[in-house]
C-alpha cells in the first residue's frame, strides 16, 4: 500500500500513532499482570459511558483543543509555542479580574472576559515573538521563561488583589453570572462540568481553519513557516508576521485560560502551572497541526483523561498506566517522521524484490 | 594499459527515477576519462557509488581486477579512490596542513605531529607542481588554491584514482588553464582521473576518452580526439542543438536603473560592494561577470531590498528606491530570478498555483479585503503554466517540490515575466538546467530585451554572459573593474578583468 496524498497520509500516521500507543499500553498492562481488554474497556467507558461522563470529557477537551490550536497555529508559521501554560495563566488572570470586578449584564461580562483573556495571552506571547524578530532570541527559550514569569505573577497578584475569604492560595470564586456554566447545558449532560467553552473552542477551530486556508494573512503566515527566505524575497514582512503569529497563538492559549478558569474551574489557584499548556503540544502533534485534526485529537485526549480515573477505580491498574499510554501516543505522534521513513523503505524494498523476482522469472523462461 | 576500475551493470533507483540504468563504465590506468551529461543525467550518482556515498541496487565494481564492495568512503580511501567535490569540504579557520591531515592525524605521543605532515605536504606539492603553502589559512587563500588543497588531500591519502566533480565551476578561466595543467601532471605521475563535467571545451582540452550519460543510460564511450564538440553535444542531449544565440541589433532606450557610488556591507560587516556605479537602459541586457563570491550576491540583494546599503543611490527611472521595502520595489517594476530557487524563489510545500501568485496574492483580483480568491489564483496559474510550458503532474495543484528543476525555474520565470517588470534581475537563471531548458530561458531573456525591458544578468558561466549581453560589467572584490561592449571583447579579456586587471593594463 502506498499513501497517495500528503493530506491523508498525515491522518493515517496519526491513527497509527494512536494504535501503536494503545498496543504499547496493552503490553504494559499485561506485563504487570492486568487484563488489557478489561483495562481499555473501563478506560473508554469511563470517558464515554453516560452523558455526564461525555460532558466531562468535552469539558476537559475544551481546554486541550484551544491550547492545541495555539501550538498548531504557531507551528504553521514555523514557531514552537511552548509557553501556552503561561499564556493560559495570563488569560485566566485577565478573565478572573474582570469577572470579580464588574457586574455587567452576563453576555457583556462574559464577552469582555473572553476578549480580555485573548488580549492578555496574545500580548504575553507577542513578547516572545518580538524578542525573536528583534533580537533573534529563540522562542522556545523566551516562552519557557515567560511561563515562569506568569507563574510568579499569579503568585503575587491573586493573594494580593483577589484573595478568597478562607484560603490564601486561591482567588475568590467567580459569581455564577461570570462563569461559562450554563444550567440548561449542564442539565442536558446530567450535571457535568460541560460549559459553553466547548462552543467557543468549536468557533475557534472554524475561525483558525478559515484564516489559514482562505485569507491572505494565513497564506503569508504559512509562507513564512515553510520558507521564510522565499517569503521575504516575495515582499512579506517576515518579522512582523512572526510577532503577529505568536500573538494569535498566545490569544488562543489565553482563551484556553479564560474557558478553563471561568468554565471548568471558577477559581484560580497559585503555585500551579497548568499542564494543559504542554498537553497542547501533544494535541497539535497528533492533530497534524490542522485545526480539525486538533479538534479530534483534543476530544480523544479528553476521553483518556476522563476515563483514567474510572479505569483505576474499577480495576487494579494504576493511573500511571493511563498516563504512560498517553505519553506513548505522544511519542509515536512526535516520531511519526521516522515511522513514515521506515514505511517508505519497507515499501521500496518490497517492490524492488517483487520486480527482481519477475525479472528472474522472465530470464528463466528464456 | 588495463582497466583500473570496472563498473558493470550499475543500477541505482531513487523514488520515481532511475538515476543509473545498468551503466557500464571502465577507467583505464593513466587516462583522463570524462563523464559528460546534463544535470540529473546520473553522472554524479555513478561516481558517488564508486566513492561509496551510495550503494548500487545491483551491479558489480572491480578495482585493479578485484571485485570490491565499497560500502562507505573509508573503503574507497583504502582502495586508493579520492574525490574532489564540487563544494569543497574544508575547515576555513584551519591551515592547509591541518585540513589535509584531518581524520588521519599523524601523532607523536599525545600531540598531533603537524611538522612532519607539513614536510610531506610540501614535497607532494612540489612533485605535482601545486605550489601550495602548507602553513596558510584556508580562509586566506583563493578558491583555486582551495581546490589544490582538496587535490593534495587525495594525494596525501595515496589515492591514485582521482574523481573531479565539476571542478571548473568555481574557477576563473586562468585558473581553469592551470587546473588542466595540474591534471596532466597527475597523469604523468601515474594517476588515473575521472572528470565529471558538462563543459565540452574542457573535455576537448584534457580528456582521453569520454563516456556520455543521458537519462541514466550510457550512450557511448568515445575517443575525444576523434569526436567533435558538436557530436558530443548531440550525444549528451539526444538531438541536434544550435550553439548560436540569435540576437538582433537593438538601440537601447532611456535609463531604467542607475546605481551610483553604491556600497553594501557583507555578512561580516566588511563592505562586499565598494563604490559601484552602473546604468542599465531599456532594451539592453547587462551581464555582470565575476568569480563567485566577489560581491554579486550582495549587489543583487541590495537591488531587491533584501540587504541594507551603507551608502550610495539606487534609482529606478529617476526615483531613489534605497529606502523602499521589497514590495514597494516590486511595484516599481523590479523583478527577481534568484540563484537559489529553492531558498528564495519558491515555497516548495505550496502548490504551483500558490507559488505563481506569491508576489501578487495581496492584490485584486487574487484577493479582496484579505480573502483569497482561489478561482482567480487558479486561472492565473493555468495561464502561466500554458504560456511558459511548465510541466507538472497535477497541473496547477501540483506541489512545487514535485516539479523537476527545469520546470521549477520555468515557473519562476513565468511568475516574474508575467508581472511585466521594467527591470529583471536574473541570477544564474540557467544553473542546474538541461540544455533544452537553458535554450528556452535564454530565448525568454532576449524576448524581454526585445520588448524594451532592462535586464541585469548575473552569471558565473562566461559563455552565457558573452552570448546574451549587450554590455558586460566585470566585478572583482566588490569593485567594478570595468564595463565593456560585448561585441568587442572575448573570453580572455573578461577572464583577465575578473581577476581585477583593468582593460589596457596588459597588452
Amino acid at each position: 500500500m502506498k499513501f497517495r496524498s500528503g493530506f491523508n497520509r498525515k491522518y493515517v500516521l496519526s491513527l497509527l500513532a494512536v494504535l501503536l500507543g494503545l498496543i504499547a499500553g496493552a503490553i504494559l498492562m499485561s506485563s504487570t499482570g492486568h487484563n488489557p481488554v478489561e483495562g481499555y474497556r473501563y478506560l473508554f467507558r469511563g470517558g464515554l459511558m453516560n452523558l455526564a461522563r461525555v460532558g466531562n470529557t468535552m469539558a476537559i477537551a475544551t481546554t486541550l483543543i484551544l491550547t492545541g490550536l495555539s501550538v498548531a497555529f504557531a507551528f504553521k508559521t514555523g514557531l514552537f509555542n511552548i509557553g501556552a501554560s503561561g499564556q493560559m495563566l495570563m488569560g485566566g488572570l485577565a478573565a478572573t479580574a474582570i469577572g470579580l470586578t464588574y457586574s455587567w449584564p452576563r453576555p457583556v461580562l462574559l464577552t469582555a472576559m473572553m476578549l480580555a483573556a485573548m488580549l492578555a495571552g496574545g500580548l504575553w506571547a507577542a513578547i516572545a515573538g518580538f524578542l525573536k524578530a528583534r533580537f533573534n532570541v529563540h522562542e522556545v527559550v523566551a516562552t519557557i521563561m515567560l511561563n515562569w514569569i506568569a507563574f510568579w505573577t499569579i503568585y503575587y497578584v491573586i493573594p494580593g488583589y483577589f484573595k478568597g475569604p478562607f484560603l490564601e492560595t486561591e482567588s475568590r470564586r467567580l459569581p455564577a453570572a461570570a462563569t461559562l456554566r450554563w444550567p440548561w447545558l449542564s442539565s442536558q449532560f446530567s450535571g457535568s462540568y460541560i460549559n459553553i467553552g466547548i462552543f467557543i473552542a468549536l468557533a475557534a477551530v472554524i475561525v483558525v481553519a478559515f484564516v489559514l486556508e482562505r485569507t491572505t494573512l494565513g497564506y503569508e503566515l504559512k509562507a513564512v513557516g515553510y520558507n521564510r527566505h522565499a517569503a521575504e524575497a516575495a515582499g512579506i514582512k517576515v518579522n512582523a508576521r512572526m510577532v503577529l503569529s505568536m500573538g494569535i497563538a498566545g490569544a488562543l492559549a489565553g482563551l484556553a485560560g479564560g474557558v478553563f478558569y471561568a468554565g471548568y474551574a471558577a477559581t484560580m489557584q497559585i503555585g500551579i502551572l497548568p499542564s494543559q499548556g504542554f498537553d497542547g503540544i501533544a494535541v497539535a502533534l497528533l492533530g497534524a497541526s490542522s485545526p480539525w485534526g486538533v479538534w479530534v485529537a483534543g476530544l480523544f485526549f479528553g476521553v483518556l483523561h476522563t476515563g483514567k480515573g474510572f479505569m483505576t477505580a474499577m480495576t487494579r491498574i494504576p493511573p500511571e498506566i493511563a498516563d504512560t499510554i498517553i505519553a506513548t501516543i505522544i511519542y509515536f505522534a512526535a516520531t511519526s517522521v521516522l515511522v513514515e521513513r521506515y514505511w517508505d523503505s519497507i515499501d521500496r524494498s518490497l517492490s524492488a524484490r517483487r520486480e527482481r523476482r519477475s525479472v528472474s522469472k522472465e530470464e528463466g523462461g528464456n | 594499459m588495463g582497466n583500473i576500475v570496472e563498473m558493470k551493470k550499475i543500477r541505482k533507483e531513487f523514488p520515481g527515477v532511475v538515476a543509473c540504468d545498468d551503466i557500464d563504465f571502465s577507467l583505464r590506468e593513466g587516462e583522463i576519462h570524462a563523464l559528460l551529461g546534463e544535470n540529473g543525467a546520473g553522472k554524479s550518482t555513478l561516481t558517488s557509488i564508486l566513492f561509496g556515498l551510495y550503494q548500487a541496487d545491483s551491479g558489480t565494481i572491480s578495482v585493479r581486477g578485484k571485485m570490491v564492495n565499497i560500502s562507505n568512503p573509508n573503503v574507497a580511501n583504502t582502495l586508493g579512490i579520492g574525490m574532489v567535490h564540487q563544494h569543497f569540504k574544508l575547515v576555513h579557520n584551519f591551515t592547509v596542513t591541518e585540513n589535509i591531515i584531518l581524520g588521519m592525524e599523524p601523532r607523536r605521543g599525545l600531540v598531533v605531529d603537524t611538522k612532519s605532515a607539513a614536510v610531506r605536504i610540501r614535497d607532494l606539492s612540489r612533485q605535482y607542481g601545486l605550489n601550495v603553502d602548507p602553513a596558510a589559512l584556508i580562509s586566506e587563500v583563493s578558491v583555486g588554491m582551495q581546490q589544490r588543497v582538496e587535490i593534495l588531500k587525495m594525494l596525501y591519502r595515496n589515492a591514485d584514482i582521482l574523481i573531479f566533480d565539476e571542478p571548473t565551476a568555481v574557477l576563473t578561466p586562468q585558473e581553469i588553464q592551470e587546473l588542466m595543467k595540474i591534471m596532466q601532471t597527475l597523469i604523468a605521475e601515474g594517476k588515473s582521473i575521472i572528470l565529471i563535467t558538462h563543459k565540452l571545451k574542457e573535455i576537448k582540452a584534457v580528456a582521453d576518452r569520454c563516456t556520455v550519460i543521458r537519462r541514466g543510460k550510457n550512450v557511448g564511450t568515445v575517443s575525444v580526439q576523434e569526436t567533435s564538440e558538436q557530436k558530443l553535444a548531440e550525444m549528451m542531449v539526444g538531438r541536434q542543438i544550435s550553439f548560436v544565440v540569435n540576437k538582433s541589433e537593438r538601440e537601447p532606450g532611456e535609463t531604467i536603473l542607475s546605481i551610483r557610488d553604491l556600497s553594501v556591507p557583507g555578512p561580516t560587516g566588511v563592505p562586499a560592494v565598494k563604490n559601484l556605479s552602473l546604468e542599465i537602459k531599456a532594451g539592453e541586457i547587462v551581464g555582470l561577470a565575476g568569480v563567485d563570491g566577489n560581491g554579486q550576491n550582495e549587489l543583487v540583494e541590495a537591488l531587491i531590498g533584501l540587504r541594507k546599503v551603507s551608502c550610495g543611490v539606487i534609482e529606478m527611472k529617476g526615483t531613489d528606491v534605497c529606502q523602499m521595502s521589497i514590495r514597494e520595489r516590486m511595484e516599481k517594476g523590479i523583478s527577481y530570478i534568484p540563484e537559489d530557487r529553492h531558498k528564495y524563489g519558491l515555497i516548495l510545500d505550496y502548490s504551483l498555483q500558490e507559488n505563481l501568485s506569491l508576489k501578487t496574492y495581496y492584490r485584486a483580483p487574487f484577493s479582496r479585503r484579505g480573502l483569497l480568491s482561489r478561482s482567480h489564483i487558479r486561472q492565473h496559474a493555468e495561464r502561466v503554466i500554458e504560456d511558459f510550458d511548465v510541466r507538472a503532474g497535477e497541473g496547477a495543484q501540483s506541489q512545487a517540490r514535485s516539479l523537476s528543476g527545469g520546470n521549477q525555474q520555468k515557473a519562476i520565470v513565468g511568475r516574474e515575466f508575467d508581472m511585466d517588470p521594467e527591470l529583471l534581475v536574473a541570477v544564474q537563471p540557467t544553473r542546474g538546467l538541461d540544455v533544452g531548458a537553458i535554450e528556452y530561458i535564454h530565448e525568454r531573456l532576449l524576448e524581454q530585451r526585445q520588448r524594451g525591458k532592462a535586464v541585469l544578468l548575473v552569471s558565473l558561466e562566461l559563455d552565457e554572459i558573452l552570448d546574451l549581453s549587450d554590455r558586460i560589467a566585470v566585478i572583482s572584490h566588490g569593485e567594478l573593474v570595468g564595463v565593456v561592449d560585448a561585441r568587442d571583447t572575448d573570453e580572455s579579456e573578461v577572464g583577465l578583468m575578473m581577476t581585477g586587471i583593468k582593460r589596457g593594463e596588459v597588452s
